[in-house]
């Protein structure tokens, strides 16, 4: 392709003559998609064989130029080459856009900095497909992890739930290839269902700046993308082989994308991850083995101004849940807190026994966009999704293999959205969503239902547009609307019903007394505004973004209806029908640097949240399985703030070193107490050796250090065992700890790249705050990753 | 001089008609199709459930060679509800005196109530009732039953008063329990059931 361009430009070439020759050439090269900076691409002018590189922001410049037609070769390793003319009258400015797709077979040449961002006003983390590639083994909120700020509820090491400044479950939207996940996010122990293998970039927004995606994005955005298709004729695809000494375990991941010039795509992925019991540094970690399962499929046509493209995955994924953890009552929890192991340690096994979760996600979408003059793009996206999750807790006789859980969520949205360029400088974006959900909970289980039946009826309208005021200035704006409602059915012990006084504010609302439970129908509505503004400044090597957004979000099923045992938290959990919807207010400052040595991002925020739903514990209450704490959701005033700093200074050429901190406080404003489960503040710092010229080694060597959360609200109780009162300590913090990890990568062949990562090195034993397991054994240990990725 | 225009995106003359008609057709069915699963709003009411390993009912019997009885019972209808579990306590104990003890679980919310002492006989193995004395209660308390590997049940079992006293008498029920154990505290497993009685021995 190269080189029949080459040809093309030599017999078409012509040679120029003129006067004058002191005329300069200012070139930036884009993708033609996307808009990302295409660095490291080659440009060559055909008449006189000068050869420049673009610079990291995909800028050249070709001096000594006359008056004159020239053409222009422009090369990248990961794109086709293509051909160009360009008139030169005086000092010309212009912009190039090629085909930038292809991934790269040695990917550091690739440094594709997104300019089409979701908001224009907060500044979007992004995780690069290097990045992602060593996470193949892990999960997605193991990659987001590796962002300032994110960090995550566990529930042990395979459970990983994405929290953002401190906030998780239904204030964090997961944005999977433009659906949004319906996957039960409400549940702390319940993590995103998508394969980390299947994702090309990932985008975090920090806060609700993102409306087309969501006016309830409190915690913010997660967004993650299949790897684009190039618009050219070819076959392509990688496999990447793990295998880890901790969990004896490994990871196939493969996909393979068939495209052609015409615009036709397909293209197919399917992974398959296989460990079993993890090891703590001083024992094994029973029951922790996982077993995923995952495959993709993509066809499309797109020519560039029109396209449709039809995607189905299937997430399958059982975990093991550390068998120490099921426990009974607070006696139960007295003594699995004071022991130093685990109470059962078992020989390390592959097999996955209750207390377990399968989790199975059907995602199918189709999608058309088309570009029409004097409109814009119009988008339509149709999605289905299908999650069905499955927990077995550790039974009794003919229940043994029975779910304790089994609730089927079907979701439905239809979306349709306007995107159009006003003039030079006004863009905006409209849009309508429409959606449909039902919550099925299969009465086989011969449990009460979790969370009950109900179907969800949501329609929302948006609109933004941003303002390019001049080169400095960027101004933007939105303002979204959701209304929702919920028609529910559930069943509440009779019991409750009258504790809670609901006999005497609801009793319209039965409508069938069935031996000591009442079946209820509440209707509910919610009306949700929000709204965000903010600007972008630029200057010199600085950029400066504000951001202030207004976001509403609605009370979800588990915080209007639980009630019962918990069992994976051995507490009884209470919420409350009457709860209002959520409103938070939050401004974002930062300031970014983008140097040639040195590259840093700086970003203080502050959150006030009115309504703020909380779980916290308000008593003991006696069963004839003993004693549990009780815990119930209640509306508070809450405030956040903190700062995350990002820092990349460049040593030498090949030495860099990378910093990262991330701080975040969270106040009850009533009862002026700390938020519970806040991140503790962390710290990364790593110095990375990387040379192109040396089979492009990365050798990066990584230092993590956890500071002691020591903001907590105490939420400890007493307990009478039959010989005494103890104290149960369920809200001191674990220590601090400093972890040491190290991770080598080296392109053996130019299609071949190897890793090493080691996490863990010094095999330290730690128990980390956000970790629900905590109370019960220590994280997992040493871990040893070897990675082969092929690329053909 | 010829130049020859490579400047190139793929040339954008398509059918713009056709396609806009094709996009209004499928909006209008993804449209109708939302609309009429939408509509199709089966109120119909949910079946329910009632949990089927509940324990709502303990009742210890314990008779001496006389025929004399001491009956324990607790009982929590409402499981995991917010009433609380109601014990009584028929009869007191006689001073130096051997009782033969049996234990019994049920579920109430069933009609006929189901026994689960069965099911804890059954897998015998994976359970094992314990009995503590507070301090000052002269009783002691014997296994008579035992799993497969010859380790203690206690659904039956002999309990031996000793001098006038009373204190409290706890009934323990462990689900997997580490086996064998010595005793509570080491046993680990999961509290299917724990009630204490105030007893006294005249």
């Amino acid at each position: 392709m190269r080189l029949f361009a080459l040809l093309l430009l030599l017999c078409c070439s012509m040679q120029s003559y003129s006067q004058d020759c002191n005329n300069t050439l200012y070139g930036s090269l884009l993708d033609i998609h996307d808009g990302s900076v295409l660095t490291g691409a080659t440009v060559i002018v055909a008449q006189t064989g000068v050869g420049v590189l673009t610079d990291l922001d995909g800028n050249f410049v070709i001096s000594n130029l006359c008056s004159a037609t020239y053409q222009l070769q422009i090369s990248h390793p990961s794109c086709s080459t293509k051909a160009f003319s360009v008139l030169i009258k005086d000092d010309t400015q212009k912009t190039f856009k090629l085909e930038h797709h292809l991934e790269s077979l040695n990917e550091i040449i690739v440094n594709g900095k997104k300019t089409n961002r979701a908001t224009k006003s907060i500044y979007e983390n992004l995780v690069d497909q290097k990045t992602i590639t060593t996470f193949s083994s892990g999960s997605l909120g193991d990659a987001l992890n590796s962002i300032s700020g994110v960090s995550s509820l566990n529930t042990g090491n395979t459970v990983v739930k994405p929290m953002i400044n401190g906030l998780h479950s239904s204030r964090v939207l997961i944005i999977n290839n433009g659906v949004q996940m319906q996957d039960q996010e409400w549940g702390a122990e319940h993590a995103p269902s998508i394969d980390i293998n299947a994702v090309g970039t990932l985008k975090v927004i920090k806060g609700a700046g993102a409306l087309q995606y969501g006016g309830n994005a409190i915690g913010g955005v997660v967004i993650a993308s299949a790897p684009k298709v190039p618009l050219l004729d070819s076959l392509y695809g990688k496999t990447i082989f793990s295998g880890s000494s901790n969990g004896l375990g490994g990871t196939v991941s493969s996909s393979l994308t068939r495209s052609n010039q015409n615009g036709l795509y397909t293209a197919f992925q399917g992974s398959l991850k296989r460990y079993g019991d993890f090891n703590a540094p001083n024992y094994n970690l029973s029951n922790t083995g996982v077993f995923e399962r995952n495959i993709a499929a993509t066809i499309g046509f797109n020519r560039i101004d029109y396209g449709v493209e039809a995607y189905y995955s299937l997430f399958k994924n059982e975990i093991g849940i550390l068998r120490a953890s099921h426990i009974g009552g607070a006696e139960d929890q007295v003594q699995a807190i004071a022991s130093p192991v685990p109470s059962i340690i078992n020989d390390f096994t592959y097999n996955i026994d209750a207390p377990r979760q399968d989790v199975t996600h059907h995602l199918a979408r189709i999608k058309g966009f088309k570009n029409i003059e004097n409109i814009g793009l119009i988008s339509l996206q149709y999605d289905y999704q299908q999650n069905n999750r499955l927990e077995f807790d550790v039974r009794r006789g003919s229940n043994k293999d029975k779910a304790s859980v089994d609730l089927v969520l079907d979701t439905q949205t239809l979306t349709i959205d306007v995107a159009s360029d006003i003039s030079e400088k006004l863009t905006t974006k409209f849009g309508i969503v429409g959606s449909l959900q039902t919550n099925y909970a299969n009465p086989e289980t011969g449990v009460r239902r979790l969370i009950p039946d109900y179907d969800k009826y949501s329609i929302a309208g948006f609109a933004s547009g941003n303002y390019d005021i001049n080169q400095k200035w960027v101004l933007e704006a939105g303002f979204r609307f959701d209304y929702t409602h919920m028609n529910v059915f559930k069943f509440y012990r009779r019991s409750f019903w009258q504790d809670r006084g609901y006999d005497n504010q609801f009793s319209d609302l039965v409508v069938e007394e069935i031996g000591n439970q009442l079946l209820v129908n509440p209707k509910l509505d919610f009306y949700n505004p929000s709204f965000t503004i903010g600007s972008k400044y630029s200057f010199g090597l600085y950029k400066l973004f504000a951001n202030y957004s207004l976001s509403s979000r609605a009370p979800n099923a588990s915080e209007q209806f639980s009630e019962g045992l918990h069992h994976s938290a051995s507490r009884i959990e209470l919420g409350d029908l009457q709860f209002t919807s959520e409103t938070a207010h939050k401004i974002s400052l930062t300031l970014q640097k983008i140097g040639e040595r040195v590259n840093f991002t700086i970003t203080p925020f502050a959150t006030k949240i009115d309504d703020f739903i909380l779980i916290e514990p308000t008593g003991i209450r006696q069963t004839i399985r003993g004693n549990f704490q009780v815990w119930e959701y209640r509306q508070t005033q809450a405030q956040m703030y903190g700062l995350d700093l990002d820092a990349n200074l460049s040593l030498t050429d090949n030495v860099r070193f990378v910093h990262q901190f991330s701080l975040v406080k969270g106040y009850d404003k009533t009862s002026n107490e700390p938020l519970i489960s806040m991140p503790a503040a962390n710290t990364l710092n790593s110095l990375v050796y990387t040379n192109p010229n040396f089979n492009n080694i990365s050798i990066a060597i990584q230092s993590n250090y956890v500071f002691r959360q020591n903001e907590f609200p105490n939420t400890n109780f007493e307990v009478v065992l039959p010989d005494s009162i103890q104290t149960v300590d369920i809200s001191t913090p674990p220590s601090g700890y400093h972890l040491l990890n190290l991770n080598i990568t080296a392109a053996i062949r130019p299609d071949m790249q190897v890793g090493l990562y080691v996490n863990n090195l010094l095999n330290t034993s730690y128990r980390n705050y956000l970790n629900r397991l905590r109370y019960y054994a220590d994280d997992v240990g040493r871990n040893i990753t070897l990675q082969l990725k092929y690329n053909y | 001089m010829k130049i020859l225009q490579l400047n190139s995106i793929t040339d954008l003359k398509f059918q713009t008609m056709k396609t806009m008609k094709t996009m209004k057709n499928i909006s209008f069915y993804a449209l109708l199709s939302i609309a009429m699963i939408g509509c199709s709003d089966d109120d119909t009411a949910p079946e329910v459930i009632n949990d089927e390993e509940l324990i709502t009912t303990v009742i210890l019997t314990l008779t001496q060679e006389s025929g004399d009885q001491v009956v324990l019972t607790t009982v929590d209808l409402d499981g995991d509800g917010p009433d609380e579990p109601v014990t009584t306590v028929v009869g007191n104990f006689s001073q130096n005196t051997q009782y033969q003890g049996a234990v019994q679980f049920l579920n109430e919310t069933e009609d006929p109530a189901e026994d689960i002492t069965e099911e804890v006989e059954e897998e015998a193995d994976e359970h094992q009732v314990f009995y503590t004395v507070s301090e000052g209660l002269n009783i002691t308390t014997t296994y008579l039953d035992f799993d497969d590997n010859d380790n203690p049940l206690g659904v039956n079992i002999t309990l031996e008063t000793g001098e006038a006293s009373s204190g409290s008498l706890t009934v323990t029920l462990r689900h997997e329990p580490v086996k064998p154990n010595d005793g509570l505290e080491s046993a680990g497993g999961e509290t299917d059931i724990t009630t204490s009685f105030d007893v006294t021995i005249e």
